[in-house]
């Protein structure tokens, strides 16, 4: 058993830094592209809208059944030839990791928020709709005024915990070899060799960082429970 | 499109043989990493329940943990940082496992331990869901704590929680695909290793894909099987789960009915 010394985490923190930054970046695009393409694939199955429908719900099931990490992979080999054939080129466009890693955490934490929204649309009153068509307000009005900020409301604990693993998930890019907390610091462990330390501090950021936040979320969950809509 | 993985490989097999042997080991590691999580959880589970105090507070330090710690971080730990932090002579010994049990071993405890914490939650959070009652008439019939736990507590708590244990089977087998960074050619890596050989990306990836669609419906299928079996008359069944997991954390009930509140 060697010493351990952890002098070497503080000479790193730079770095780490870094890596930690751009997990956390990731982590809030991921969840803006992720939450607003949810939203969007949740009122398309609420309305039932015929095809778009049944291929976003088909779309949802493929992306719970398999791993991110082979998600990663087919966005990585799928979005350049995609983006090719939109653009017109014809010929695969490479966009590199980063971009990759972007896109594919947003369009696969879709398919997660869209349930959590769906089940909140569901969990509206009745009464809401009713008195929204007594008021004469027009459909989109009442979603974007009265029904989808009661449903963020109410699923806000749920988006914040799915956020929070999202945030775990992140760690995933390591197979990209991108520079996130975890990349920079098995990089640097590489280079001089004390993976120990690099290895545990990172466990220690990371638990921290979530811990921190799932007691935010629990705490406000305790605050919707005393001032919330009743039970 | 399929060809390809009935064609030859460099060392004599074929394709499709590689993903069969990565269909293996991802099989292998969800289905012993499961029974290690199940063993696990439940004893944390419970730990959290009782009165102990010193045991109730190691059983929420162990959730914390492994919760709240990437999987693939852990997946690191075990098997870069554990033999480091061991005896020298230990260490060199876990070092020396051959291949590919040198990874299949770390990454068996890992996602164990790990499935294990969540598994934790759902088991505590199914004895609270049951009466106190409960356990209140079985004190007043005599029965001690482990009894009680034993006979009463248990048996009713598992059944109630059959349905959101789904979604902890159905992660296992997809958390199996991180082995690959520690080396393990489970599924995943191997389709990645034929994409590689034969640029069939396409075909390499879909194949896997399809491997695991069908491995994540024989899953949600047998656990429904299993919830019909020991279903508990008068709360929800396992197809509404996906649903009640959400709502019974949404803080405004009414609509939907709490699959809790029936036993209640």
């Amino acid at each position: 058993m060697n010493s351990l010394d952890f002098s070497i985490i503080l000479q790193a923190w730079p770095y780490l830094w870094s890596g930690l930054l751009f997990s956390l970046a990731l982590t809030a695009a991921a969840s803006i592209i992720g939450l607003i393409l949810g939203t969007c694939f949740a009122l398309v199955q609420h309305f039932e809208i015929p095809v778009v429908s049944q291929i976003v719900r088909g779309y949802i099931a493929v992306m719970r059944s398999i791993p991110l990490i082979l998600v990663l992979f087919w966005f990585f080999f799928l979005v350049p030839i995609v983006l090719g054939h939109l653009s017109g080129i014809g010929r695969p466009i490479p966009i590199g990791a980063t971009y990759t890693a972007f896109i594919t955490f947003g369009l696969f934490e879709a398919a997660y928020y869209s349930e959590i929204i769906r089940v909140g649309l569901r969990a509206v009153n009745k009464g809401q709709f009713e008195a929204c068509q007594a008021l004469s307000l027009s459909t989109f009005d009442t979603y974007r005024h009265i029904i989808l900020p009661q449903v963020f409301r109410v699923a806000s604990p749920i988006i914040l915990s799915q956020t929070i693993i999202l945030f775990q998930d992140t760690s995933l890019v390591y197979v990209l070899s991108l520079t996130d907390l975890l990349g920079a610091a098995s990089k640097l462990a590489q280079l001089n060799g004390r993976l120990v330390e690099m290895y545990l501090a990172v466990a220690v950021v990371y638990l921290v960082i979530s811990s921190a936040a799932s007691q935010f979320v629990a705490s406000l969950r305790k605050r919707y429970a005393l001032t919330g809509t009743h039970r | 499109m399929f060809g390809v993985l009935f064609e030859q490989t460099a060392d004599g097999q074929r394709y499709i043989d590689w993903l069969l042997s990565g269909l293996g080991w991802t099989l292998a590691l969800a289905f012993f990493g499961w029974w290690i999580a199940f063993a696990v959880g439940l004893v944390v589970g419970i730990g959290r329940t009782v009165q102990n105090r010193f045991f109730a507070a190691l059983a929420r330090l162990y959730v914390e943990i492994f919760r709240n710690i990437p999987v693939l971080v852990q997946m690191f730990l075990w098997y870069f940082v554990l033999p480091e932090i061991l005896p020298d002579s230990l260490g060199n010994a876990i070092k020396q496992i051959p291949p590919p049990w040198g990874s299949f071993f770390p990454a068996l405890l890992c996602l164990g331990l790990y499935t294990a914490a969540r598994i934790a939650e759902q088991v505590r959070a199914g004895i609270e869901a049951l009466p106190r009652g409960q356990a209140e008439a079985a004190n007043a019939l005599g029965l001690g704590g482990y009894l009680t736990y034993r006979y009463i507590i248990i048996p009713q708590a598992l059944r109630l929680i059959v349905p959101s244990l789904t979604s902890e089977v159905m992660g296992i087998y997809k958390n199996t695909s991180v082995a690959l960074t520690i080396g393990l050619m489970e599924l995943t890596a191997q389709a990645r290793q034929i994409s590689e050989v034969t640029f069939q990306t396409f075909t390499a990836f879909g194949a896997a894909t399809l491997i695991y669609l069908a491995l994540a419906l024989i899953a949600y299928q047998s656990m429904m099987l299993i919830d019909k079996a020991v279903h508990i008359p008068g709360t929800a069944h396992a197809r509404d789960i996906r649903d009640q997991e959400l709502t019974a954390e949404v803080p405004q009930g009414g609509v939907l009915p709490d699959a809790m509140e029936v036993v209640k």
